[in-house]
């Protein structure tokens, strides 16, 4: 069986008004409190696009390597809700702002980090779109309550083509795609607060066939219930069809309590939506270097190159620059970009400190980020700042400390009470011990109590020595140079 | 406003606004004793056909989907005659949704034709007629701007607004005995005006004379912000000058124009009209217009379409009528719609669903769309061959009897009466009714003149020439003779 799952991606655009209206977009507002006449379709209230949406778009397309069509149109999708006051959405069905574009995502196979692959998936489309407004089923009071805060919000609806074939090839993809817009800055792209909705659009057929029926999923609201969701309904249909049973051209609501898809309510056959262009907004005309008049008023249009100049470093840029400048493994790269402020955190600590970044970005993603996400806290809430754990860094390299001491040192830090890193250190004593006599001392106290492990190691097992080693870091509580040790019970084994 | 109480008769006004009118009054008047009139449309009583937007003044577009609703906003026009002082007296009646050409079909009534109580008509028509009673000989004013034109013919404004989508202003203005405009779509912002076909939807202009509808043009004309469809270009206000000479035009007498049903009278009329600018020196020919007899059709289907999709909004959620019904939401919609639109609403929405679904869409929308290119594109081979304004009949007869009237559906009627005005609407051009003569009845009859599109100053002008030419009888009406001294001291042009 072939799995192909398409995904539709509505993101909200980060504006401060309305894609066709001037109210605010604000999330978690009192209701009904952005709601301009326009939005609320008061007869005679007329569109009037907005421009930063337009820029937005264009942004994300470049970005997602699509063409952009010069001239684009707008065109009205009719359907009777409740949360949808004209009765029709304002949406771009004939002519999109931008087509025919790809997205590179990567995945770990077999959960194995180090081992990425990179994949691509076809954007066919970008459309500006409005959202419409939110309902609650008030089931209790047969009532239902709108609010239409949301309704007239402007949307970049991405639509990706059937290239993927399982839950984490799109959860990878729609991963890469929301961090693209986190740094265009075209959408904040937070699924929690419904910046990102994703429809899934999944079907199976055996190889060399033409593609099953495809059934649309939605309602799926975080990425991790992306992967469970497609993978579900992949699941289903093979045992719907392997059981003779056959696949509804249907929508399918994700139940993430039960972790499986349901059909959503009969929507009595299927939607004419009885497009129409919509007759009060203009053919939207983009210009670039080549084609702007140059008497145009710059205010009065968007130029695809000046935004093109501008566009920030995409993830993957950045990830490769990080690579080349620090010397870290691809798959580091993509930790540090995947979780906020982690790559701004690392250029810090590396700014501040003389270790190696191929040293530190062990530190950063082991300690620093398993004990992030232990505690549940994001990099901009570390209790330990960049600057401290550079400080600590330096110790480290400058051996006044062990590695094990600077985990101990750590283990304080976290307590966040404000101490430094040297003064933890002296507080508990943590230095490595510099004299040369002391050491020596120890590590002869210790190769006199293990004459079984000595007598190994003269026959030859020299890994009995790393046993030793530790034993004279115990006794020093951590405070002895692990290369020195070896050093010194080498040399006194060998006499 | 003692003038509007005594010829309530003609049911021209939906809402008259004692209230704020007399203030506005007030204040013109302080405002002109300081020496500060906002100006020239200071003090001017005017009326608005009942489609406009009025904040604080019931806005019902003679539908039961918006009996009481009160909006609380002003449509731009509203707005800018505000600014410049004007005294709102009232709404004026119309058809439902400015839908029909007879001010027949709303559900305030049918408006009557001021005429009807005219000295000239009754000395023409009624020793004629049968009837005893006076009641049953009253003829339309023509529509959908029916009761702003019977107001400005019977004198109880100056000025009025109506909307044009396919004659609406032009057809009453000619049965009405006034000067009708519809200027170039694109002219005058329609933000706040309920809208028939966004396409082909303009306010239009009623006045007296064709120097006012010069000044009111020139305080409506201009760019919107809030009307994407507007020109950005600034609209310079102009003055017709006294003396006018039409040598150096060429008029195009299109054939088509020379309808089925046309009168020998306005036949003959619309001949004699020909003849006073060829007597002038001006060079008249015969041109055609190929298409005009598919614009009925093709109007049908565009309209049709765009009014199913206009109307989308009236649910009864937001504003508005709301049925009582509470079983579900979509039973709610449905008996909303039901009871609060008319037959004519209802069967356009109807038909425009129909033309717009998917199987449909291409054999009737995109075909309509298509013709009317052609259409557009006569008057443009023709005004790009050196014609510069175009003379034919407005309407095909002088108005009829109500009861006769009816006789015929609306869609009937609305084909029949719109044949000479429509094609002007898909072609977005702008056109000017002028009452001509009287009818053997003693009725109006108006000719209309259509010009390059913006080129509004030019088709006024030669407008006024040809006004002073036909020097067109007043109305003689008793109402208005009672009101002698007041109203004839403003008799005078507001110029």
């Amino acid at each position: 069986w072939v799995p192909v799952v398409g995904l539709e991606i509505h993101a909200q655009i980060s504006s401060n008004s309305k894609l066709f209206s001037g109210s605010q977009v604000q999330f978690a507002a009192p209701p009904n409190s952005l709601v301009s006449f326009f939005d609320a379709s008061l007869p005679g209230t007329l569109p009037v696009l907005n421009r930063r949406c337009v820029e937005a778009a264009v942004m994300t397309g470049l970005a997602l390597n699509c063409s952009i069509n010069k001239k684009s149109l707008f065109d009205r999708k009719h359907y009777f809700y409740a949360d949808l006051p004209a009765g029709y959405q304002i949406t771009q069905q004939r002519v999109p702002i931008a087509v025919n574009g790809s997205l590179s995502y990567s995945l770990c196979v077999d959960n194995k980090m180090s081992q990425m692959v990179t994949k691509t998936v076809r954007i066919k489309q970008i459309q500006l779109e409005q959202d419409s407004g939110k309902s609650l089923h008030d089931d209790a009071r047969s009532q239902t309550l709108i609010d239409l805060n949301r309704a007239g919000v402007g949307l970049m609806e991405v639509v990706m083509e059937p290239d993927m074939c399982c839950g984490e090839e799109a959860a990878a993809a729609v991963r890469e795609l929301q961090l693209i817009l986190q740094t265009l800055g075209s959408s904040q792209a937070i699924m929690a607060e419904g910046q990102l909705r994703v429809d899934a659009n999944v079907s199976v057929h055996h190889p060399g066939e033409p593609y099953g029926v495809r059934t649309e999923v939605k309602n799926i609201n975080s990425m991790r219930f992306l992967a469970k969701a497609v993978d579900y309904e992949i699941q289903r249909q093979i045992e719907e069809l392997e059981n003779g049973g056959t696949i509804l051209n249907e929508t399918r609501a994700f139940d993430s309590k039960l972790g499986c898809t349901i059909p959503m309510r009969d929507k009595e056959g299927k939607q004419d939506y009885r497009f129409m262009p919509e007759p009060n907004l203009p053919p939207l005309i983009l210009y670039d270097a080549r084609s702007l008049p140059v008497d145009m008023n710059h205010q009065q249009v968007v130029n695809i190159d000046w935004i093109r100049e501008r566009l920030p470093d995409l993830p993957s840029v950045t990830r490769a620059k990080l690579v080349e400048l620090y010397g870290i493994l691809p798959e580091h790269s993509f930790t540090l970009l995947n979780e906020d402020g982690l790559a701004e955190y690392f250029e810090n600590v590396i700014k501040k400190t003389q270790m190696k970044p191929k040293k530190v970005i062990g530190w950063i993603l082991n300690d620093l980020l398993s004990y992030l996400k232990q505690h549940a806290l994001t990099v901009k809430e570390s209790p330990v700042s960049s600057f401290l754990l550079a400080d600590l860094l330096n110790l480290l390299e400058k051996r006044e400390i062990s590695s094990s001491a600077a985990k101990q040192v750590l283990e304080e830090l976290w307590k966040g009470e404000g101490k430094t890193p040297l003064e933890i250190v002296k507080e508990k004593k943590l230095e490595l011990i510099q004299d040369q006599k002391e050491l020596e001392q120890i590590c002869q106290a210790v190769i006199d109590g293990q004459e079984d492990e000595v007598m190994a190691i003269k026959a030859g097992n020299l890994k009995v020595l790393n046993k030793l080693i530790g034993l004279v870091q115990r006794a020093t509580r951590g405070r002895s140079n692990p290369v020195l040790v070896k050093q010194i019970l080498e040399k006194k084994l060998s006499e | 406003l003692s003038l509007i109480r005594s010829t309530a008769f003609l049911n021209a006004y939906v809402t008259v606004a004692e209230e704020t009118a007399l203030k506005q009054a007030e204040e013109s008047e302080k405002r002109y004793r300081r020496g500060q009139p906002l100006g020239v449309l200071d003090g001017i009583p005017i009326a608005v056909k009942d489609n406009f937007n009025t904040a604080g003044i019931e806005t019902t577009c003679a539908s039961n989907m918006l009996k009481g609703y009160i909006s609380p906003y002003n449509a731009t026009v509203v707005q800018k005659l505000l600014d410049q002082g004007a005294v709102l007296l009232g709404k004026t009646n119309l058809d439902e949704f400015a839908m029909g050409s007879g001010s027949t079909d709303g559900i305030f009534g049918p408006v009557r034709n001021p005429w009807s109580y005219s000295r000239q008509y009754k000395e023409k028509t009624l020793p004629k007629s049968h009837s005893e009673n006076e009641e049953s000989n009253w003829v339309i004013t023509g529509g959908s701007s029916g009761g702003s034109a019977a107001a400005v013919s019977s004198f109880t404004c100056f000025a009025a607004l109506g909307s044009d989508t396919g004659g609406s202003t032009r057809n009453p203005a000619a049965h009405c005995g006034v000067v009708g405009l519809k200027p170039t779509y694109g002219l005058i912002s329609r933000h706040g005006l309920i809208p028939l076909v966004n396409s082909m939807d303009v306010p239009g202009i009623l006045t007296r004379c064709v120097d006012d509808a010069a000044v009111v043009l020139g305080s409506l004309a201009g760019h919107d912000p809030k009307d994407s469809t507007t020109i950005q270009d600034t609209f310079k206000p102009f003055e017709l000058p006294n003396w006018i000479d039409v040598s150096k035009l060429c008029i195009g007498i299109p054939k088509e124009y020379h309808a089925p049903g046309l009168s020998s009278e306005i036949l003959a009329l619309w001949s004699k009209a020909a003849d006073l600018f060829k007597d002038a020196g001006a060079k008249v020919i015969e041109v055609s217009l190929p298409h005009t007899r598919y614009s009925i059709v093709c109007y049908h289907v565009l309209c049709t379409a765009e009014v199913a999709s206009n109307m989308a909004r009236f649910d009864g959620l937001e504003y508005g009528y709301r049925a009582d019904m509470n079983k579900s939401t979509e039973s709610m919609y449905a008996a909303t719609r039901r009871e609060g639109f008319n037959d004519v609403v209802r069967g356009r929405i109807l038909s425009g669903n129909y033309f717009l679904l998917k199987q449909n869409y291409e054999n009737y929308f995109i075909k309509a769309q298509k013709v009317r290119r052609l259409i557009a594109n006569d008057f443009v081979n023709v005004f790009g061959s050196g014609v510069d304004i175009l003379l034919t009949p407005t309407t095909l007869t002088d108005a009829v009897p109500y009861m006769e009237f009816i006789k015929e559906d609306n869609r009937t009627r609305s084909a029949q009466d719109d044949i000479l005005t429509q094609a002007v609407n898909m072609a977005g051009l702008p056109a000017i009714s002028i009452p001509t003569a009287l009818s053997k009845r003693g009725l109006p009859v108006g000719l209309q003149f259509i010009g390059h599109s913006f080129q509004e100053k030019q088709l006024l002008t030669v407008a006024k020439w040809f006004e002073k030419q036909v020097k067109f009888p007043m109305i003689q009406l008793e109402e208005v003779k009672r009101h002698e001294c007041s109203i004839f001291q403003h008799q005078k042009s507001v110029t």
